[in-house]
C-alpha cells in the first residue's frame, strides 16, 4: 500500500513539475529542472546496480559518456538520426556495463574492490576519449543545432524537460516492477547475503550482469539525454569522475535501494546547490561545500537516504499516535 | 538418494574431512553427529556445493554432481540451512521465504502465496510483515528453515536447526521436522541436541577428526566404543563399563 502511495505522489509531483513547465517558467528553472530530470536518470541507473544490488559504481561516467558519446558520433560523423543515435548510445553504454561486469563478477569483485575496478574503467575510457581523433581528441565534439522533434533538440525547451520526465517517470515504473519480480528478490538476496542466495538457486552471476547491463543501459540514455540538451561533450563532462560522484550521491542521499531516492536525491542536491549559489553571491564552490554538509549530515542521521529517514519518522508517529 | 563417497577436504595443513563417506537413502531422517570441529559443516558445504573437495565423488539421485555449483544443486533439490542463520535483513519474512520460491515460478504474486504457506507451516504465519532483522534467534532458525522449504527440496541439509533453541522451542520444532519428512522430503541434519537425534533419526553417522568412525541406528552407535571415547577422551568407554558393572 506505501509502496503504491509513494509512486504515484512521485508521479504526481512529475506530472505537476511538467504542468508548471506548460504554464510557463523562467529559463534558469527551466533549465535546473532539466539537469535534475538528467541526474534523476542517472542515480535512478545507478541504483538499480549500487542500490538494490549493493555493488556500488564510482564509474557510472563509463555508461554515460559512452552513451553521450556514440550518439554524438553518429550523429556528427555519420549524419544518423538522433532517436536512431539514442538507441545504439543505450546499447553501446549496455554492451560496456556488460563486459566491465563480465570481468569483475567473473573474479567475484565486490565491495570496495569493486567500486575501485569501475573507477578504474572510467578513467582508461576518459583518457582514451581524451586523446583519440574519432572523439575529437581534447577539444570535445559538437552536436550541429536542429530544431525538431526528430533531431531530438527543441527550441522551446519545455518539450526537451517533458521528454526527459517521461524517461524519469518510466525508470520509476521500471524500479517499481523490479522491487516486486523475481530479479528484483534475487538482486536484493544477494546484496544481503550472496552465499544463502545460492542456496536457494540464485545463479548470482547471472544476476549481478543483467543487473550491471540494466543499470548502465539507463545511465547511457541518460548520457544520450545531457548531450542532447547541451549539445557539446567532451572527455571530462562525458567519462569525468563528476558523473559517477552526482550518480551515486543522489542514489545514497536519496535513498539507496528505494524507488523515489534517486528522484528525492537529485531534486533536493541540485535545488539546495541551486539556492546557494543564488545567495552566496558568486564565490565559486561554495555549492559544493553544501554538498559536503548533507553528506556528512545523511551518514550520520540518515544513513538509509533521505527516503528512509522519511519513512522512519512517519512510522513512528503513526505508532506513537496508535499509542495514544 | 545422496551418496557422498571417500570425500576429502583439506585447508592448507588442516585435514579438515578425511576420507568420509556417507549414504542418505530416499525418505529417511539421517543424522550426522560429532564433537566441535569434526568437520560436520564442512562436509555439510561440499554436498551442497560450496566448497569443492581434494577427492571424493558426490552424487545425487544416481547424478555425479560433484562439480556443480550450489544454485544448480539447489534446483536438482537439494537445499540446505546455514549454523550461522543468514537472513536477508533487509527484506521482511514473506519475501525472504519468496527468495526461496521463485525458484520454481517467476510470478510474484504466486511466490508471495507459497511463502506465506511456508511460513505457516513453521509456525511463522503471524510474523510475515517483519523484517528479518527483528527475528528472534528461533524465529531467525524457522526462516532458514522456511527458506530452504519454499524451494521444494527432495533433499533438506540441515546444519544444526536446533541449535541455540530453549526446550520449550526444540519441543515445537520436532514435529515440524517429522512432518517435513512425511511429506516426502528426505533430511539430513546435523546435530548437537541427542534428545532429538534419537528422536528423529533413521540412520546416524559420526564425525570425528574428519573421519567417519561409526554408522547405524541412534541407539547401537550412542553405544559404540569409538563414539564415546570421541566425545570423551580416551578410556571413557571402559570406565563407562565398569561403573554399569559396578552398579549392577
Amino acid at each position: 500500500m506505501k509502496k503504491n502511495f509513494e509512486f504515484i505522489a512521485a508521479l504526481a509531483f512529475l506530472g505537476v513539475v511538467g504542468i508548471a513547465a506548460i504554464a510557463g517558467l523562467p529559463g534558469n528553472i527551466l533549465n535546473l529542472l532539466i539537469f535534475m530530470m538528467i541526474i534523476a536518470l542517472t542515480a535512478q541507473g545507478w541504483n538499480v546496480l549500487g542500490g538494490y544490488g549493493g555493488l556500488s559504481s564510482f564509474g557510472h561516467a563509463a555508461f554515460f559518456g559512452t552513451g553521450a558519446y556514440t550518439t554524438t558520433i553518429l550523429q556528427t560523423s555519420f549524419g544518423i538520426n538522433a532517436w536512431v543515435g539514442l538507441v545504439c548510445g543505450v546499447i553501446l553504454g549496455a554492451a560496456v556495463g556488460a563486459m566491465i561486469g563480465f570481468l569483475s563478477f567473473r573474479a567475484g569483485l565486490k565491495g570496495s574492490y569493486f567500486a575501485l575496478i569501475t573507477l578504474a574503467f572510467a578513467e582508461v575510457l576518459r583518457i582514451l576519449a581524451n586523446s583519440w581523433d574519432f572523439t575529437g581528441g581534447a577539444a570535445g565534439m559538437m552536436v550541429s543545432i536542429n530544431n525538431g522533434f526528430a533531431y531530438l533538440q527543441f527550441s522551446d525547451r519545455r518539450w526537451f524537460l517533458l521528454i526527459l520526465i517521461g524517461f524519469v517517470a518510466g525508470g520509476l515504473l521500471l524500479t517499481r516492477w523490479l522491487e516486486r519480480s523475481a530479479f528484483g528478490a534475487y538482486l536484493i538476496a544477494l546484496r544481503e547475503n550472496d552465499q544463502a542466495a545460492q542456496a536457494l538457486g540464485v545463479d548470482i552471476f547471472k544476476i549481478k550482469m543483467q543487473a550491471i547491463t540494466l543499470s548502465a543501459a539507463i545511465t547511457a540514455l541518460a548520457g544520450c539525454l545531457y548531450v542532447q540538451n547541451f549539445l557539446f561533450i567532451d572527455a571530462n563532462v562525458a567519462y569525468g569522475s563528476w558523473i559517477s560522484i552526482e550518480a551515486l550521491f543522489a542514489a545514497i542521499v536519496g535513498g539507496a535501494g528505494t524507488m523515489l531516492g534517486p528522484l528525492i536525491g537529485s531534486v533536493l542536491l541540485l535545488g539546495l546547490g541551486e539556492i546557494t549559489k543564488s545567495f552566496s553571491g558568486g564565490i565559486a564552490g561554495v555549492d559544493l561545500v553544501v554538498f559536503g554538509i548533507i553528506l556528512i549530515l545523511c551518514v550520520a542521521f540518515a544513513p538509509n537516504g533521505i527516503r528512509g529517514f522519511v519513512a522512519d519518522l512517519w512510522y513512528r508517529r503513526k505508532s506513537r499516535g496508535k499509542a495514544m | 538418494m545422496l551418496k557422498a563417497h571417500n570425500l576429502t577436504k583439506r585447508f592448507s595443513g588442516l585435514l579438515a574431512v578425511d576420507d568420509a563417506t556417507i549414504d542418505v537413502a530416499e525418505g529417511s531422517i539421517t543424522g550426522l553427529i560429532g564433537p566441535n570441529g569434526a568437520g560436520k559443516t564442512t562436509l555439510f558445504a561440499m554436498i551442497a556445493g560450496f566448497l569443492s573437495p581434494n577427492a571424493g565423488t558426490v552424487t545425487f539421485q544416481n547424478e555425479d554432481i560433484t562439480g556443480e555449483k550450489p544454485h544448480l544443486r539447489a534446483r536438482r533439490g537439494l537445499a540446505r540451512t546455514f549454523q550461522i542463520v543468514q537472513p536477508f535483513a533487509g527484506l521482511d519474512v514473506r519475501d525472504n521465504i519468496a527468495v526461496g520460491a521463485f525458484l520454481h515460478t517467476k510470478d510474484p504474486a504466486e511466490a508471495r502465496r507459497l511463502a506465506t504457506l511456508t511460513a505457516e507451516k513453521v509456525g511463522l504465519g503471524h510474523e510475515l510483515d517483519k523484517l528479518a532483522s527483528g527475528l528472534t534467534i528461533a524465529g531467525r532458525k524457522r526462516l532458514e528453515l522456511a527458506r530452504a522449504l519454499a524451494t521444494k527440496p527432495k533433499l533438506l541439509l540441515l546444519d544444526e536447526v536446533l541449535a541455540g533453541l530453549n526446550p520449550s522451542e526444540i519441543r515445537d520444532v520436532l514435529p515440524i521436522i517429522r512432518q517435513i519428512r512425511e511429506e516426502g522430503v528426505t533430511i539430513l541434519m546435523i546435530e548437537h541436541i541427542m534428545q532429538a537425534v534419537m528422536n528423529l533419526c533413521d540412520t546416524v553417522y559420526v564425525l570425528s577428526q574428519g573421519k567417519m568412525i561409526a554408522s547405524g541406528e541412534p541407539r547401537l552407535v550412542c553405544t559404540d566404543t569409538a563414539v564415546i571415547e570421541a566425545y570423551l577422551g580416551h578410556g571413557a568407554a571402559a570406565r563407562i563399563k565398569a561403573e554399569g558393572a559396578a552398579h549392577a
